[in-house]
């Protein structure tokens, strides 16, 4: 025990190994920080800010923030779930979320969020911009209505399958999702198998003609809320 | 509520218990007399655009929002449709049989919601009764065992839908080749234990139905009616199907225009003119042409059809139908509600059949095989028949589409009941409370989705104006929310 740091959450004390973040902490706890952009199997990225937590009373994002010891670390209050709840809207204004037909719903973590965060409309205008489908690809669909730029699929593609597929083009609001290649989808060394196709969190990145095959009821949020696998397995263990 | 005539409008405010936005306009000559009557539909919906590029596979969840009424027949008809595109012409006993008691669901459910909260208003207090009593909250005072009976009917029909589309509205059972669930041995016994209460009062409604129609005959035989073609699927042995089987069509005296017509090649007997004032298109039988060829579809034209109902209790009301008729096909058009609860019992028997089918249970769900490019989904919808028709390119990606919904195939005859109404209820030029009720009833014997779309009850106006030869409006009254 003597390697690991301590640190508190809300309050309760978390230990952590060196080179954790407060995020990998805070999920070994059983203590559920909500996030889009992180993944598991990927390094921090800093993109969504959902994880936005106060370290000391400065926000950082617990995603990228190595913990440390003696940290004050706040997460479940009004403040910041009122900021989180403020980015999950706007995200579902920038892009062209219908969640009523898209064959993510049920599964996908951005609805899930919501949900969890009890929002039934966003407070921002829809910005409806005009995005593109790439349909190139023999087995995969490329939908960028619903594109959140967590670059899930752009890290993993490097990190986990090797390659090089997705790529950002653009700056600020006109920031897109592109590919490697010199057109579109089908011009890279996309394979359906790649688990760059896996880790997107909404529905960007499908593999096609598998829609709606797992029906309403079994579907991964359609019983417990995003989250609840880390605070269930934290409270298995008496977090 | 006011009254005049030229330039002042007659405003009126109870509901109408249209569903959609509906606008009459009736011309008259210079004697007075009705020279045309027009239900414009002025809403625009624009599917038929909005889903080129989207995957084919998204379209049966898609397009279902059309409807908050009868969104299932969208989703069968896409999913039809799309069935062909994978090459799935046949689907496994289980898939087929749970989109059928999804369908037979949803045709108990919007039969129940119409017969008894749209139309029983009219039946238990008349036409001329008080609109503030003449609404489903009088029927619930007065009759409300009845009220009961239609709200629990309806329910019943939704939970059907919820066990094999996992929602009661907008659920997503059918998918391309086939379905994603089977029906759980617990959903089955759920259904079947309400299921001798809903047969009895699916025997209930359809008496009340047929007594009402023939206790008033005199007066409903000839309101709003006409004679005119009818269309409908029809299973290849001549049973009622609302699910599946060839386009067949007859004239107002029972003689075949077309029998047992694959519907992939509807365009080659249904064409669709567009008129300058509506947005809902004119489809008529292309042998005979616009003048002539426009036919009824839903209800009526199904019962006219069919050469039998295939269970027992709705086979032995059709019969009785048509003993009314001496064994002709019926033109009235408020038969339309008898033959509404013909099909309400027909459905309840067939889920009842359904539900005793163990292949149900079976987890054979989806087939594929071969692609194809363009595809047709047809299937009878509450209202009536419903065309999907779709091209998918060699990317997945729908670029052609085109959407025929019952609504449609009906406006023609419509129009007629509303011309037919007006010529025997109009006097002069002002649009009396008696004819604009009237009017309001014969457009609601076809049960009109007139958009597809806006389904919130009485909060869509119906508008009736009187234009002289000049196009002068002389008179114009609204019923709003």
């Amino acid at each position: 025990m003597s390697e690991t740091i301590g640190f508190t959450i809300d309050g309760r004390p978390v230990r952590a190994r060196p080179g954790q973040t407060i995020l990998e902490a805070a999920d070994a706890a059983g203590i559920y920080i909500p996030r889009l952009c992180a993944h598991r199997e990927l390094h921090p990225f800093g993109a969504c800010r959902v994880c936005t937590v106060k370290v000391n009373g400065r926000p950082q994002a617990a995603c990228t923030m190595p913990a440390a010891e003696g940290m004050v670390v706040e997460s479940n209050t009004p403040e910041l779930t009122e900021h989180r709840r403020r980015l999950i809207e706007m995200l579902f204004v920038e892009g062209n979320h219908y969640c009523m037909f898209c064959e993510k719903s049920g599964n996908c973590e951005l609805q899930a969020l919501a949900y969890r965060f009890g929002i039934t409309a966003p407070r921002y205008p829809y910005l409806f911009p005009n995005r593109d489908v790439d349909a190139s690809h023999p087995d995969v669909l490329l939908d960028r209505n619903r594109c959140v730029l967590c670059a899930r699929c752009v890290r993993a593609s490097q990190q986990l399958d090797g390659k090089n597929v997705f790529q950002f083009v653009g700056r600020g609001a006109n920031k897109t999702l592109w590919v490697n290649a010199e057109r579109e989808l089908a011009d890279t060394n996309l394979d359906v198998r790649d688990r760059a196709v896996d880790v997107c969190p909404v529905g960007c990145i499908l593999r096609k003609r598998q829609g709606y095959t797992i029906p309403i009821g079994r579907r991964r949020y359609d019983h417990e809320p995003i989250g609840s696998d880390i605070e269930r397995a934290g409270a298995a263990r008496g977090a | 509520m006011s009254t005049s005539i030229r330039t002042q409008t007659i405003v009126i405010e109870p509901v109408t218990r249209v569903e959609g936005h509906g606008k009459v306009t009736i011309q008259v000559d210079e004697q007075r007399r009705v020279r045309q009557a027009r239900l414009h539909i002025v809403e625009f919906r624009g599917f038929e655009r909005f889903i080129q590029g989207r995957p084919f596979w998204e379209v049966p969840v898609l397009v279902q929002r059309l409807c908050g009424i009868c969104p299932v027949s969208h989703h069968l008809a896409a999913a039809k449709a799309m069935d062909l595109i994978v090459g799935a012409p046949h689907l496994t006993p289980t898939a087929e049989k749970m989109r059928r008691l999804m369908h037979y669901g949803q045709m108990l459910q919007s039969h129940a919601l119409h017969f008894f909260h749209l139309c029983s208003p009219d039946f238990l207090f008349g036409f001329d009764a008080d609109p503030a009593v003449r609404n489903i909250i009088g029927v619930a005072k007065r009759f409300p065992e009845l009220a009961v009976q239609g709200v629990m009917l309806r329910k019943y029909g939704q939970e059907v839908i919820k066990a094999t589309a996992g929602k009661k509205i907008h659920g997503t059972g059918a998918i391309p080749g086939g379905v994603n669930k089977n029906l759980s041995i617990a959903e089955r016994d759920a259904l079947l234990k309400d299921l001798d209460q809903i047969m009895t009062w699916s025997e209930g409604a359809l008496a009340l139905a047929r007594d009402i129609t023939l206790k008033h005959l005199d007066e409903l035989a000839g309101f709003g009616s006409f004679e005119s073609n009818h269309l409908s699927l029809v299973r290849g042995d001549g049973a009622m199907d609302f699910y599946h089987g060839n386009l067949c069509a007859i004239d107002a005296k029972g003689r075949p225009i077309f029998d047992q017509v694959d519907y992939q090649r509807y365009l080659d007997y249904i064409a669709e003119e567009v008129r300058p004032w509506s947005y809902m298109k004119f489809p008529f039988i292309r042998s005979l042409g616009p003048e002539t060829g426009w036919y009824r579809v839903g209800p009526l034209a199904r019962v006219n059809l069919c050469r039998f109902i295939p269970t027992p209790n709705a086979e032995t009301a059709r019969k009785e139908f048509f003993e009314a008729t001496g064994g002709r096909p019926n033109n009235m058009t408020m038969a339309y509600h008898w033959a509404r609860m013909i099909e309400l019992l027909h459905a309840a028997e067939v889920i009842r059949d359904l539900l005793h089918d163990p292949d149900l249970q079976g987890t054979d769900l989806v087939v594929r095989g071969e692609r194809r490019a363009e595809a047709v989904g047809l299937i009878e919808a509450p209202r009536g028949t419903l065309v999907h028709h779709y091209v998918v390119n060699e990317r997945d990606q729908v670029v052609r589409c085109n959407l025929i919904v019952s609504t449609t195939n009906n406006n023609t005859p419509m129009n007629r009941a509303v011309e037919r109404v007006a010529e025997q209820y109009l006097n002069g030029v002002e649009i009396t409370e008696g004819l604009l009720n009237r009017i309001e009833v014969a457009i609601r014997a076809y049960d009109p989705c007139l958009s597809c779309a806006t389904h919130a009850l009485g909060q869509m106006p119906l508008i009736v104006e009187i234009v002289g030869p000049d196009g002068a409006v002389l008179a114009r009254r609204t019923r709003d929310a």
